[in-house]
């Protein structure tokens, strides 16, 4: 289609390019605040060109957290989160294919049964649930762990139902060859079908990754205890009190550090996320 | 190589729901059998009861003497073509012929050895290394050819194995099937609906309706002589003409018509359509005139390249011995 007018063209650049600074515009700021120096982001109106404590501020935060708020050192929360954020993925995906594999391949009875209780569950979300959750994670002692943080959150009926759709794509024929072939169902499994789902998992793993770095309510509720923060948690242990009183130019440091990961994980990950989206490969 | 035996196989889903009524055949060692069929006649769920794939409900299936109806599939010592090929996409050609070997836990050199010979054979050498969906239709179709007789089994199953392939790469497929089984004098079920397969590739065939075997024997045979009106109105392009005649009906061949002089006309048709096809030209009508009272039945008439036909009247004669008589109840054939 030939288009030329180039009033429109400005227009539809105008508003892309509006959007683009309006979402900018606050992550910019936040980079700023963390390379200043606690003075220099309280006056008013604080400055809007980099300032030279960039360094400072970082290896502060890794090692010690605040000086005001939680002095637990970022770099441990980082390592925290990661442990979060890569325990969910994996064991959503692992137990989630399974799963979808016994309901999709075998016959047995109550399998539509089961198979809408999983479903159900995407209605209640981790809020609804989260006291009585919260209540068998004490009593089993999960409290402060990295069980307790990875362990209730893996349970996934997204994962298992977008499996189970893709699952249902693939030809039956390809598990008919695989039996005349002599492949037993696990066999089947592990040789034809997760090759097949790499492109599918990898999207899950991004969105998953992001999920559980990202989670808040839940590490909050059952993290006291310092070495067990995850970063999400810190930037709130470093927030004291009134506004004068916060460290923001530290608090923005942990920010940035907070925002990478995942920023990272999409980057890295862009092309098979979108193929695992929008293509499969059979 | 093996012969296989079905002797009054059944399918039914439930109680009501029979889809195959009793079919029993006698294949010999090495011979090629077409199931012949329109679509839903049962004839892929016949095949894929001796692939093992479904289950038999009633009767035997014997594939080399042995009963196989609780068999698993691999153990049957059968392969199979699927229509749609059914390729491991994310293996290559390689692979994906060897996969059935390595499960069977065959030493590397022997696998080896047989995944070139096959690939020799179907002159697949030069792609072993590539993936399914970097092949062409035909090329994948050899490689599913290739996965089935690198198991060097006792019987081949085909179904439908060229009706993704268009039709000159299916008339090319068509003859390197027949020189493959020439080659290797494997027992062979294809399963098809598309006639002239059946009728080139076929030694015996099975025209399948409704789930029972119309007629067994061999294409020439079938075609000469059918067994039903189901037969005759299927096998053929454009099929045998029926035309009822009382408690009876006529079935004539189109190239067995001829025009003629009118006075000597036995049967009179109107011409409603001309089809010039180059080599022939196919005329379709309907018949016209005192003996067609009941149903004004529709006519084709395989002519001659030129043959003057137009629209109008044409009138039509034949020998008596190219005459088929069915029972119109029955759909039997009267024999005279």
């Amino acid at each position: 289609m030939v288009e030329n007018r180039p009033w429109l063209t400005f227009l539809s650049h105008a508003v892309l390019i509006l959007g683009v600074v309006v979402v900018a515009f606050p992550l910019y700021v936040t980079f700023v605040a963390s390379t200043l120096t606690f003075d220099q982001v309280m006056q008013v109106p604080m400055t809007l060109f980099p300032g030279d404590h960039l360094l400072e501020n970082y290896s502060q935060v890794l090692s010690a957290g605040s000086h005001k708020g939680s002095k637990a050192a970022v770099s441990a929360m980082l390592f925290n989160s990661m442990v979060m954020a890569l325990a969910i993925p994996v064991g959503k995906i692992s137990i989630s294919v399974i799963a979808s594999f016994a309901i999709v391949y075998f016959r047995f009875p109550l399998r539509n049964f089961f198979f809408w209780m999983i479903f159900v569950t995407l209605m209640l979300p981790v809020e609804v649930r989260i006291m009585p959750t919260f209540k068998v994670i004490s009593d089993l002692g999960m409290l402060n762990s990295y069980a307790g943080l990875t362990v209730p959150l893996i349970a996934s009926a997204t994962a298992t139902f977008l499996f189970r759709q893709f699952f249902m794509t693939v030809p039956d024929e390809l598990a008919e060859a695989a039996r005349v072939d002599g492949a037993g169902p696990m066999r089947f499994f592990w040789d034809v079908l997760l090759p097949l789902s790499k492109t599918t998992m990898a999207a899950l793993f991004v969105i998953q990754f992001i999920y559980g770095w990202n989670q808040y309510l839940w590490p909050l509720l059952i993290t006291t205890d310092e070495s067990m923060y995850t970063t999400v948690i810190g930037i709130k242990r470093m927030i004291v009190g009134s506004d004068a009183a916060n460290e923001w130019n530290l608090i923005m440091a942990t920010a940035i550090l907070a925002m990478l990961p995942p920023a990272a994980v999409v980057v890295l990950m862009q092309k098979w996320f979108v193929k695992g989206l929008v293509e499969t490969e059979k | 190589m093996a012969a296989v035996s079905l002797r009054d196989v059944r399918k039914s889903y439930t109680a009501d729901l029979q889809v195959i009524h009793g079919v029993s055949m006698e294949i010999a060692d090495g011979e090629f059998v077409v199931i012949l069929g329109p679509s839903g006649c049962g004839k892929s769920t016949l095949l894929r009861m001796v692939a093992g794939l479904e289950t038999v409900s009633a009767g035997e299936i014997a594939i080399g003497g042995r009963v196989v109806n609780r068999l698993e599939p691999k153990d049957r010592d059968i392969a199979m073509v699927f229509q749609n090929y059914a390729l491991y996409p994310h293996m290559s050609v390689y692979e994906n012929m060897s996969y059935g070997l390595r499960i069977k836990g065959l030493p590397k050199p022997e696998i080896d050895a047989r995944v070139q010979r096959a690939a020799g054979i179907l002159e697949l050498k030069n792609f072993l290394d590539r993936k399914p969906r970097a092949l062409s239709g035909g090329q994948r179709q050899r490689v599913a050819m290739g996965r089935a007789i690198v198991r060097e089994p006792q019987v081949f199953l085909f179904d439908e194995p060229l009706s993704n392939l268009d039709a000159k790469l299916r008339v090319q497929m068509r003859g390197e099937l027949q020189s493959l089984h020439r080659r290797l004098g494997i027992t062979s079920l294809y399963v098809t609906h598309d006639q002239v397969e059946a009728m080139t590739l076929a030694q015996r065939m099975i025209v399948m309706n409704g789930g029972r075997a119309e007629q067994i024997g061999a294409p020439l045979e079938v075609y000469a002589r059918p067994a039903t009106v189901f037969v005759a109105g299927f096998i053929g392009s454009p099929p045998m003409n029926l035309l009822p005649r009382g408690e009876r009906i006529l079935g004539l061949r189109p190239e067995h018509l001829e025009p003629c002089a009118a006075a000597e006309a036995k049967l009179m048709i109107e011409v409603d359509l001309v089809e010039p096809l180059g080599g022939d030209t196919l005329v379709y009508g309907h018949e016209t005139g005192e003996g067609a009272a009941e149903g004004r039945a529709r006519v084709a008439v395989r002519l001659p390249a030129h043959a003057p036909a137009g629209n109008g009247r044409l009138p039509l004669r034949y020998g008596p011995a190219q005459e088929h008589w069915f029972d119109a109840a029955s759909g039997k054939r009267i024999e005279r």
